[in-house]
């Protein structure tokens, strides 16, 4: 496993390569990089829990990450995916577990602090919105 | 294997002063080696010699005391004592509103701070602290090789070989007690020529002078703060806005004590309080020009200075540690770690004391642990030095066993005194385990992330919460068939948890265990 530490440049120079901060110009990048946490997982260390509240959102800079509900695996996620919105925007326990994978390494931003932070760089929530859009295309096909 | 002649526990008759004179645990061979004697190290020294487990301790410093032999700069601490609290001193529910002694087991060694402080501040002094720490290591005995310091780390055929000023110490386990306490400064052109919040001079010295802080966290507003009789004008600038913990209701911002040049911003006193990148620092014949970009599109400003001072921080002196593979995360550098606070990356390596903040545990709502504290990573030791006896030594102490009708009022007590609940919100439980054969065994204080994301029988883990809107409440975790179900419990005005009401919601939670 290798991973050093990273300062806010160096962050800043993570996050400018991720879709979600695609549009957000150098002098506010190394501002945003100022405000997330960060943190890194163990292999098959739980991120975010079902049914636990107080969760935050997170954008994954590198590794991976499985969806698990009940126990059973939905899916991968990894870098340059974000996740823990809904449950911070709705106010509810995350209705699935992530369980880090290989080498996760995820820029957070807590909760409470998500509705600022995205009013604050609306460029960036606009990106969100998009990626929400598409995740809702892609469950109302599947539903069709 | 070839073992030092003083390897094996702490000695429980011995003196702190004395063990500076035997110089004990000469280089060789351990179980276990701690490195550091701050109050991490020595806590944990402490937990380790009371289970029985054999290790030595070795330490750069010439006496007990860690950080408190040197800081805070203005010599007196941020975590309170108070003398007369609501419940008798020397209990160990007293811990709670007494965050800098650390947790023996015996009472006669509870609640050491309180005895040496004078009734001037219930902040203690950082010379009480000091004095603190050192009467702990005496009177319980704990030694440590003083003026020993670890130069450099590998690993060979599972075992760690530290290298020291004393010669090689070799062990399967270590820990590393070593604080963050290291100057760091960010990558700024220029920011060679300012001085470090560890290189403040005399507050005298800054008389009538224009001072530039970079930074706007704790350190940066004590510096401001002491500097408030002296300075003819201080900016404090960095791009992230300030936070202030009464307004995050959390140890999370700059604390009370240090609010005060805020107040004189608010009210145009004088100081000026800047959302700012910092673009470079030059030098100019009568001191320093600082070049800034306001992160708020305010375009660019420029500030003349007599001095400058980086409170960016701190990291661990981590030596090689990363070279052998230590995964570290964020600007501080802090290794990242296992609920049972063992490096991610590197197994049998443990940390203790401050470095205990990478265990990051559930982080609720974005609070914090309590582990960069005293009075949070004292029991991160505790648990610590249990974790290493069971794993490493096969000591394994026998839990408590509890009657059912007990389990309410044992909860509820807990929820509403425990110190360790108190102090590590969200991040330290009792846990109960309904065990089919041993009944309902008390499992103690064990890390929270480790029950919610654990298997095991059926149990529950109580832990004292926050929510952004600085309410504290209990917080119930049950599970039942591996199944977890999180309850969270009503607060209460005088934070009671004692009360019907909470009885009855927590019979009702505990339903499918009980």
């Amino acid at each position: 496993m290798c991973g050093m530490a990273t300062t806010p440049s160096d962050l800043a120079d993570q996050l400018s390569g991720l879709a979600l901060f695609a549009d957000v110009g150098a002098a506010e990048l190394a501002s945003v990089a100022h405000m997330l946490d960060e943190r890194r997982f163990g292999d098959g260390e739980r991120v975010i829990r079902q049914g636990v509240t107080g969760s935050a959102f997170y954008v994954i800079l590198a590794g991976e990450a499985t969806i698990r509900v009940d126990g059973k695996d939905f899916g991968k996620l990894g870098r340059g995916d974000f996740f823990g919105e809904i449950s911070v925007l709705l106010g509810e326990p995350p209705v699935a577990d992530i369980v880090a994978g290989r080498e996760l390494h995820c820029a957070i931003i807590p909760g409470p602090a998500l509705e600022s932070f995205m009013l604050g760089h609306p460029k960036v929530m606009w990106r969100m919105l998009q990626s929400e859009a598409r995740k809702l295309r892609t469950a109302t096909r599947w539903r069709g | 294997m070839a073992h030092a002649p003083e390897r094996g526990a702490q000695a429980t008759d011995g003196h702190a002063l004395a063990g500076l004179a035997e110089q004990p645990f000469p280089a060789g061979d351990y179980p276990l080696v701690v490195v550091g004697s701050g109050p991490g190290g020595i806590q944990l020294s402490y937990s380790l010699t009371r289970l029985g487990v054999p290790h030595a301790v070795i330490s750069a410093d010439s006496a007990p005391g860690g950080m408190f032999r040197r800081w805070p700069f203005f010599q007196r601490l941020l975590s309170w004592t108070k003398p007369h609290a609501p419940v008798e001193r020397g209990t160990r529910f007293y811990e709670r509103y007494d965050w800098n002694s650390l947790v023996p087991d015996e009472d006669q060694h509870r609640a050491i701070q309180p005895r040496l402080m004078d009734g001037t501040s219930y902040f203690p002094a950082r010379s009480e602290m000091e004095q603190n720490l050192a009467t702990f290591a005496r009177d319980t005995g704990i030694r440590a090789r003083y003026d020993c310091k670890w130069t450099a780390t590998a690993r060979d055929q599972g075992r760690f070989i530290l290298q020291t000023t004393s010669g090689e110490y070799r062990a399967p386990v270590v820990v590393f007690a070593i604080g963050i306490a290291q100057p760091w400064k960010p990558d700024i052109p220029g920011i060679a020529d300012a001085a470090h919040y560890a290189d403040t001079r005399s507050p005298e010295t800054y008389a009538g002078k224009r001072i530039f802080i970079i930074g706007k966290e704790v350190s940066a507003f004590e510096l401001a703060n002491g500097l408030l009789p002296w300075a003819k004008q201080i900016v404090l600038a960095s791009p992230r806005p300030i936070q202030l913990s009464v307004v995050t209701k959390s140890l999370v911002g700059v604390r009370a004590r240090y609010v005060q040049p805020y107040e004189d911003h608010v009210l145009g006193g004088g100081v000026t309080v800047l959302n700012a990148s910092i673009d470079e620092i030059a030098r100019t014949p009568g001191g320093y020009r600082v070049r800034t970009t306001r992160s708020d599109g305010g375009g660019t400003m420029s500030f003349e200075a007599d001095d400058v001072i980086a409170t960016t921080g701190f990291t661990p002196p981590l030596g090689d540690l990363e070279k052998l593979g230590v995964v570290t995360s964020g600007r501080e550098r802090i290794p990242s770690q296992t609920p049972f606070f063992e490096s991610i990356s590197v197994p049998d390596m443990y940390f203790a004391g401050t470095m205990t903040r990478g265990a990051q545990g559930l982080k609720k709502h974005g609070l914090p642990s309590s582990s960069g504290a005293v009075h949070g990573h004292r029991y991160n030791a505790r648990i610590l030095a249990r974790h290493i006896a069971q794993k490493y030594f096969g000591i394994d102490p026998a839990r408590p066993q509890l009657k059912r009708d007990d389990v309410l009022g044992y909860l509820l007590s807990e929820l509403t005194h425990a110190p360790e609940l108190w102090h590590q919100k969200s991040y330290l439980a009792r846990s109960l385990l309904f065990d089919a054969k041993r009944g309902i065994v008390d499992d103690g204080i064990v890390p929270l992330q480790l029950f919610v994301d654990g298997a095991g029988p059926d149990g529950v883990a109580v832990a004292v919460e926050a929510n952004p809107a600085g309410e504290i409440y209990p917080a119930i975790y049950v599970r039942k068939d591996n199944a977890l179900s999180e309850h969270l419990l009503p607060s209460n005005p005088l934070l009671d948890f004692e009360t019907a009401e909470h009885k009855a919601e927590l019979s009702s939670a505990l339903a499918p265990v009980l």
